[in-house]
């Protein structure tokens, strides 16, 4: 297929050329047509296949939701969503959510700049797992953090002792949500710490800033946009999660139960609609923050330009 | 002072190491205690029992059976659904078009719980069409076509996203320089685009698929959880945790696990075979390169 262009060849695609040099000068009228993409076969069918999908699995889905519980009535959607239970299981969802994407973001950054910056046998492999809580089902680690942290497990026979439960508790909770929120958090900075620009770091060392100066005026500032999408992808994961969350968390109500598990126990008893207005709830919660995190990233790449 | 020995005193230098022992610590202890914890659990009653709670429990024998069903429809269906969109916002500018692109990351950001519900909501007994499915005996909810359709939703944006990027870093010339040449669309797809995408598209499948056979939250909602019918593994693993069997529950995740470590090996070397092609790539439109003369005016 790729045989090399030759000028004969080319010569033979265009048709006789008029002088020796329209083989380097490249006629243009096909130029603007490659720009304008308009040459190019398949633009109904992948628009249909696309639209279709779309509406089909995404649209309509979430419109059906949102008009079920705007057929609720604004006083019958508040009693449904604004129970002091499930006021309790929003608490419990967006705290836990916020405590674990920091901690992801920070514990994200640290991973990523020791495997961008730094140079230590098992570096690749270190590499490699930090994407297993991609891979690994959230029923699976839900099941293992329960019995690792619990009384006789693994880690629980130090932390249990001396009053750290990790099982059946908030901390439990926010552990879990670590776990799979982790991987975004790091993936997203790494490739911008890869992209820094080490001399301006040096120079800042050489005109006599200390290490602490450099990271938090030159390095930080740089990499913050990234950190901030990374914190966004973990909270919007740690939000929806609910795998992992109902091996560990026990589900106490106006303890430890986040808002899915509320809505799935209120789907098991067949009271829709309080699920669906808790479900809307949540969805608004989760897409709200997104906006201003997506708004706060705006104004830091703007800042540091 | 010259930037390396600067770059290698980092790393042996007394904060490098304390940095080094906290990402070895993070990763140690957030996930390969868990993942090695699976497998001494799974195997702790020797490989004998594990393999009885596998093979010899007729619905854990389903659940596998069922998962190896449902995600790759899933996968195939995000497969055609992927190469579709990514052709569409990668080689075409129409009005909305960023709105699609945003649209394909919904699913990121919508709970699986949510997700699944919103599937009842339609199909469900009381659903908006329920009736006519159940006029029509169709069955999607609590039975297996509800199970693809949310491990579908989940699982959405997982092949388009690997995809677009590629395809427009490798740009139309050459499909459009095969359309000159005569080709038809299929031919410019099977010949062209698609051993140019090839890497890029076992990706995202290869990420589509882990995310399919570990999928709990959505799946969870829409199956009814009935154990021998509509129980995927995931599924299996939390009934056999809640009946107080967890050896037989850790057996099941250990074959997840092993699934998920398989997958983590495929990722590596295509990751691998993407970063070659990708350099290939960068040297052909390197300036002074050989081009063609018909991509020539379109370099940078």
């Amino acid at each position: 297929m790729n045989t090399p262009p030759t000028p004969s060849s080319s010569n033979r695609r265009e048709g006789p050329p008029a002088d020796g040099f329209s083989i380097l000068r490249p006629p243009s009228p096909p130029i603007r047509r490659a720009r304008h993409r308009t040459v190019l076969p398949g633009f109904g069918i992948s628009a249909a296949i696309t639209s279709l999908m779309i509406v089909a699995l995404v649209v309509i889905p979430l419109a059906v939701l949102i008009l079920r519980a705007a057929s609720l009535g604004p006083t019958g959607f508040l009693a449904a969503a604004w129970t002091p239970r499930a006021r309790a299981a929003y608490a419990v969802s967006l705290g836990s959510s916020l405590t674990a994407a920091i901690i992801s973001s920070l514990l994200g950054l640290l991973v990523a700049w020791v495997l961008v910056r730094l140079e230590f046998p098992g570096r690749r492999i270190l590499d490699a797992l930090v994407d297993v809580p991609l891979a690994l089902p959230t029923a699976v680690a839900g099941l293992v953090y329960s019995t690792l942290y619990v009384e006789k497990g693994w880690l629980g026979q130090w932390l249990v002792p001396v009053g750290i439960k990790g099982a059946y508790s908030l901390l439990g909770i926010v552990l879990v949500l670590v776990f799979v929120s982790l991987p975004f958090a790091i993936r997203v900075v790494q490739p911008v710490i890869e992209s820094l620009d080490k001399d301006t770091e040096e120079a800042a060392r050489l005109l006599g800033a200390s290490r602490s100066q450099t990271f938090f005026r030159v390095v930080l500032p740089g990499i913050l946009p990234a950190v901030v999408t990374g914190f966004a992808l973990a909270l919007a994961r740690a939000l929806g999660e609910y795998g992992s969350v109902v091996f560990i968390s026990g589900n106490m109500p106006f303890k430890t139960e986040i808002a899915p598990v509320l809505i799935v126990s209120r789907l098991e008893e067949f009271a829709y609609a309080e699920a669906t207005a808790i479900a809307v709830v949540l969805l608004g919660m989760s897409l709200s923050m997104l906006v201003v995190v997506n708004d706060l990233q705006q104004r830091l790449v703007r800042n540091s330009q | 002072m010259t930037s390396k020995p600067r770059h290698a005193a980092t790393a042996t230098s007394p904060l490098g190491l304390l940095l080094i022992t906290g990402a070895v610590a993070t990763v140690g202890l957030l996930i390969v205690a868990p993942l090695a914890s699976v497998f001494v659990d799974a195997f702790s009653n020797g490989p004998q029992a594990w393999w009885e709670a596998l093979a010899h429990d007729p619905d854990t024998r389903h659940a596998i059976w069922l998962s190896l069903t449902v995600a790759p429809i899933a996968v195939l269906i995000n497969t055609i659904f992927g190469v579709a969109a990514a052709w569409l916002v990668a080689r075409f500018r129409f009005p909305g078009r960023s709105l699609l692109v945003s649209l394909f990351d919904v699913p990121f950001s919508v709970s699986p719980v949510v997700a699944g519900l919103a599937l009842v909501l339609i199909f469900g007994r009381q659903g908006l069409l329920g009736p006519t499915l159940a006029w029509l005996a169709v069955k999607v909810i609590f039975a297996w076509p509800g199970l693809v359709l949310a491990t579908t939703f989940v699982t959405l944006p997982l092949v388009v996203r690997e995809l677009i990027p590629v395809m427009e870093a490798i740009g139309p010339e050459e499909e459009m320089a095969a359309v000159s040449l005569g080709a038809n669309g299929w031919q410019v797809f099977w010949r062209v685009t698609l051993p140019n995408i090839r890497w890029a598209l076992l990706h995202g499948v290869v990420l589509a698929n882990a995310r399919a056979m570990g999928e709990f939250g959505a799946v969870y909602v829409v199956s009814g959880h009935i154990a021998g019918a509509t129980d995927t593994m995931p599924l299996r693993v939390e009934k056999l945790f809640q009946e107080y069997r967890t050896p037989a529950s850790m057996a099941v995740a250990s074959v997840l696990a092993a699934l998920a470590l398989l997958t983590l090996v495929a990722k590596v070397f295509i990751e691998r075979q993407l970063e070659t092609e990708s350099k290939e790539l960068e040297a052909a439109r390197a300036p002074g390169a050989d081009t063609d003369p018909t991509t020539g005016g379109l370099g940078p």
